[in-house]
């Protein structure tokens, strides 16, 4: 009896030994450099093994490009950090074996696109039933890209255990495409007739296949309505789509304005070195970044005060320098500060090299928040929106409800009665000119998110933001915000009929006319002061 | 005191006779790249090269007996100084020969200038094509050494659709795009499913070309992007194309102009497996490639730099040089120019360009997908090399012309229908 036991204990140690050596030997051969042979066993794989756990991470990790192999042994390991000149691995089968070694003595799974695009449909059978919510949508993402017949018996056994309604409703949309697809005439109709509420790019074209291919009249005109009402909805959300645009361009051009609807609209500088300014904030955020390696996620965060007061002190230096002496002369102040801004382009380019930098952008600002298939936001506008409406109402506050900010109007107003009442007018022009210069730092941390990060980078912006001020009304905040948002706007809607050449064409003309008709922009400020 | 005054004056003197008997033995070589302004980035590398090479041939004991010696000028990606420090180069310097430009206008702004004085220039950059000058070797691609192949390759291989060809508002693109179009058109592609769009240069406000872009690829067919984007623009429409989640399996994105120089700047990871066409990767499994690399990383003194196409092309073009020279025995306009067309040399990837009559080259295509680390994986290459065309098949009015500058013809632009030589510039 006990011998039995032992016996029996040993065949099923050796099945288990046998089942993983097998793998392990099938998948020796994603060593080779061919990717026709990859390919092979990865289909092999997932036809063989596909209740084998580790499959799945060794092809999750092939497709992050963390699948290396060592040189000497062909070991599969999966790569957890890259450090200086050294990998940080583990073993493929062996989440428990770390071991540090230098980079030489590995080699890299390379994959192709065509590759790539395979292990994903393969992986999206296989994550279909994981615990994980997020896998199992991006699961069903995929299989809806790739959907064939076979597909079918695995999204039924899907549909039963599902509970998540999102992951649920693109289960449903799946298991429409394919009953209109290969399901009997009736089951045809319904589903053509139900699938007028889903609006992935799969359905439209599986309904235009049907409307033209089929000859039943029923079905036909059922498709058209299907067809008729995703439209119709793609449409509302194009609009929508188009507004977010608009918003997200206008609250760039508002962060790049801001600053200057201080020191031009209030004091009255015309500030060429804006543009620099900015550029000054997004060196900051890039300094930033190549200091503190470590906190790569936060380090916009971070930035964000850092480069307020680093451009503030540009700016506060460049007031007191230059600016100072040139009050009432705008002409000179042009020329000065256009002279500023090319020294502090030079400056840069001497510290920095002329080349572009690498700003990283985190984890948290990169992709898009998916709302329908029609409709998707990508997170790095939508918290530039949301960052641009904070900044303007601080500065809203800070000149509308503090004391500085009193002084400030007070000053700008009426210089000699505020000066009779005993207020630094000295002081508070530095003072002014050093917070709408390190709101242009600000907004240069924002665009370092956006654009390329280099000497050049305020150029591009300073038209744009004096176009801001002057169509929004010199000296009135409220306007920038208006004169920001509607030229963003325009744009968007501009663009897609237009093309981009012609938008900025069509924008500038469009402020010329304005301009002709309104000297003052969209709210000219009243009152004596105005005068002036 | 006096005495040493003397000495001084006769040691001058001295100097002075040895540096003009010095000057007599020598080869004056232009190279006329910007050092300055917005192309610097690009070109400061090539005159690198250019001084590379060079020192290597002057170690090696020069060309005719005789030393090279580089005369270094700087345009300052000003193009009207292009012409007038080629003349210089040519007027006041005596340069034999001339390497230099990049953008397709300062070419333009060039060619008068090196064809009244009978100069010779080689451009090293891959360009639109139309135009083949007597005095102007051209070691970059033309349009079918690079755009056509790559537009082959997604058609033939990806199974691509529907086209989307999107550039930087200037003549490359323009002329490139026109050419693109006119071959898809006669592929049998139909005006619907081609979109051309433009932006502007340096454009950062990607997310509605992007978005259209996703749209017009999701009508069921199979979408690629065609990009001949200039510059850093490609930066944010690369990471817009990442943010709006369309994925180089989705829909590919083929650069013509963005190489290993331009990668070395970049947060690589949006650009992963997406494409680009060149004749020459840093990649390539060459031993002379290898060598290539190790000697330009020894010169420049530092592990990371990476070499590119248009360095390669310089390279093909010097050496060219070389040969022609030590061919005609005379360093002569003229003789030299006769005596390149049908010079072979190996290039980097393993093969050997041959210089055609209608001075352009013979090359392969190679279509590589870019890797985390900058660098590309060559998926698709050309069989064996393809010869340059300087007049596009594909262009009304363009394709009846044919270049060769060998004797009886001697033109750049014959109309093979009317049997007319239209000169070295059609239009």
């Amino acid at each position: 009896m006990r011998t039995a036991i032992k016996l029996l204990l040993l065949t099923l140690l050796f099945n288990i030994f046998l089942q993983a050596g097998n793998f392990e030997s099938a998948i020796k051969d994603l060593t080779a450099s061919s990717y026709s042979k990859k390919q092979k066993v990865i289909e092999q794989l997932s036809r063989e093994y596909s209740d084998n756990k580790n499959l799945s991470t060794l092809l999750q990790a092939m497709l992050n490009g963390k699948l290396y192999y060592t040189k000497m042994d062909k070991k599969f390991v999966i790569v957890r950090k890259k450090e200086g000149g050294k990998l940080h691995t583990v073993e493929l089968f062996n989440p428990e074996s770390k071991s540090v070694n230098p980079k030489s003595l590995y080699k890299k799974v390379k994959t192709n696109n065509r590759l790539r695009s395979i292990i994903r449909t393969k992986l999206a059978e296989l994550n279909l039933f994981s615990p994980d919510k997020k896998r199992r949508l991006k699961s069903v993402e995929n299989m809806l890209e790739h959907l064939d017949k076979e597909s079918g018996a695995l999204i039924n056994k899907a549909l039963k255990s599902e509970k998540d309604s999102k992951v649920l409703a693109k289960l449903n949309e799946a298991n429409l495409i394919l009953k209109a697809k290969h399901g009997d005439e009736k089951e045809k109709l319904l589903a053509v007739k139900k699938m007028g509420a889903y609006l992935s790019p799969q359905t439209l074209q599986t309904l235009k296949e049907i409307e033209s291919s089929t000859k039943d009249a029923k079905l036909k005109s059922a498709a058209k309505k299907s067809i008729g009402s995703i439209e119709d909805s793609k449409w509302f959300y194009s609009i929508i789509e188009k507004l977010f645009f608009g918003l997200s361009l206008g609250s760039i051009l508002l962060l790049a304005a801001i600053g200057l609807a201080i020191t031009f609209g209030v004091m009255k500088v015309i500030n060429m070195a804006h543009g620099e300014l900015m550029m000054i904030g997004a060196y900051t955020t890039y300094t930033l970044q190549q200091l503190l390696p470590n906190l790569m996620e936060y380090s916009v965060i971070i930035a964000i005060p850092l480069a307020f007061i680093v451009s503030g002190m540009v700016g506060i230096i460049i007031e007191r320098l230059v600016i100072r002496h040139l009050y009432g002369r705008p002409l000179e102040t042009l020329l000065a500060t256009f002279g500023i801004s090319l020294i502090l382009q030079q400056l840069v380019r001497s510290i920095y090299s002329p080349l572009n930098q690498e700003v990283k952008t985190p984890e948290w600002m990169s992709g898009a928040l998916e709302i329908n298939s029609a409709l998707s936001l990508t997170y790095n506008r939508l918290y530039i929106v949301l960052f641009a409406i904070l900044v303007f109402a601080a500065v809203l506050l800070l000149l509308k409800k503090t004391s500085l900010g009193l002084k400030v109007r007070a000053v700008t107003q009426n210089r000699e009665m505020a000066q009779a009442m005993g207020i630094k007018t000295g002081w508070i022009d530095a003072m002014t000119f050093g917070i709408g210069s390190g709101i242009a730092g600000v907004a240069g941390v924002a665009l370092s998110q956006l654009t390329n990060v280099g000497p050049n980078l305020g150029q591009a912006y300073i038209v744009d933001s004096f176009m801001v001020v002057v169509f929004g009304g010199v000296g009135n905040l409220w306007g920038t915000l208006i004169g920001a948002l509607t030229l963003g706007e325009i744009n968007k809607f501009i663009e897609p009929v237009s093309g981009a050449v012609l938008a900025k064409v069509i924008i500038l003309i469009f402020i010329i006319l304005f301009i002709q008709k309104r000297p003052r922009g969209l709210f000219p400020q009243k009152g004596r002061d105005a005068q002036e | 005191m006096r005495f040493s005054s003397m000495k001084k004056l006769f040691v001058a003197a001295l100097v002075t006779l040895g540096m003009a008997a010095h000057a007599a033995d020598t080869i004056k070589v232009g190279v006329l790249h910007s050092l300055s302004g917005t192309m610097a980035i690009s070109e400061t590398t090539l005159k690198d090269t250019v001084l590379m090479l060079i020192d290597e041939q002057n170690k090696k004991g020069g060309v005719l007996g005789k030393k090279l010696e580089p005369v270094v000028v700087d345009p300052a990606s000003n193009w009207p100084l292009f012409a007038e420090k080629m003349r210089g180069l040519l007027t006041k310097d005596k340069v034999d020969v001339t390497f230099g430009c990049w953008t397709s206008v300062s070419r333009k702004s060039v060619l008068p200038v090196v064809e009244e004085l009978n100069g010779i220039l080689f451009y090293p950059v891959q360009y639109e094509g139309e135009e083949s000058s007597k005095n102007v070797f051209y070691t970059g691609a033309a349009p079918n050494q690079q755009a056509i192949p790559a537009v082959d390759y997604l058609m033939n291989e990806v199974g691509v659709k529907r086209w989307v060809l999107a550039g930087t508002d200037y003549v490359y693109p323009r002329t490139t795009n026109k050419i693109l179009k006119a071959y898809l058109k006669a592929k049998g592609v139909k005006d619907e499913d081609i979109m051309v769009n433009y932006t502007p240069f340096g454009h950062s406000d990607w997310q509605s070309i992007v978005s259209k872009i996703k749209k017009f690829g999701s009508a069921g067919k199979k979408t690629a992007v065609v990009s001949t984007i200039n510059g850093d623009a490609n930066v944010p429409f690369y990471k817009e194309l990442g943010n709006q989640g369309i994925k180089a399996e989705d829909i590919p994105v083929v650069a013509f102009s963005v190489g290993e120089e331009e990668l070395s700047g970049l947060d690589t990871k949006p650009l992963v497996g997406h494409l680009a066409a060149w004749n020459y990767f840093q990649s390539a499994e060459s031993d002379i490639n290898k060598e290539f690399i190790a000697k330009w990383k020894a010169y420049k003194k530092d592990k990371k730099k990476v070499t590119n196409d248009p360095m390669e092309a310089t390279y093909i073009g010097f050496s060219m040089w070389v040969k022609a020279v030590e061919k005609a025995g005379t360093t002569k306009p003229d003789a030299v120019q006769k005596a390149m067309i049908g010079i072979s040399v190996p290039n980097l990837t393993g093969g050997t360009a041959t210089m055609m009559p209608n001075h352009h080259l013979t090359k392969p295509v190679l279509i590589g997908e870019i890797q985390e680390d900058g660098q590309f994986e060559t998926v698709w290459q050309t069989k064996g090399t393809v010869v340059g065309d300087a007049w596009s098949d594909y262009l009304e009015g363009s394709k009846d012309l044919i270049s060769d500058w060998r004797a009886p013809l001697n033109c750049g632009a014959y109309n093979v229908k009317t049997h007319k030589c239209q000169g070295q510039n059609y239009k």
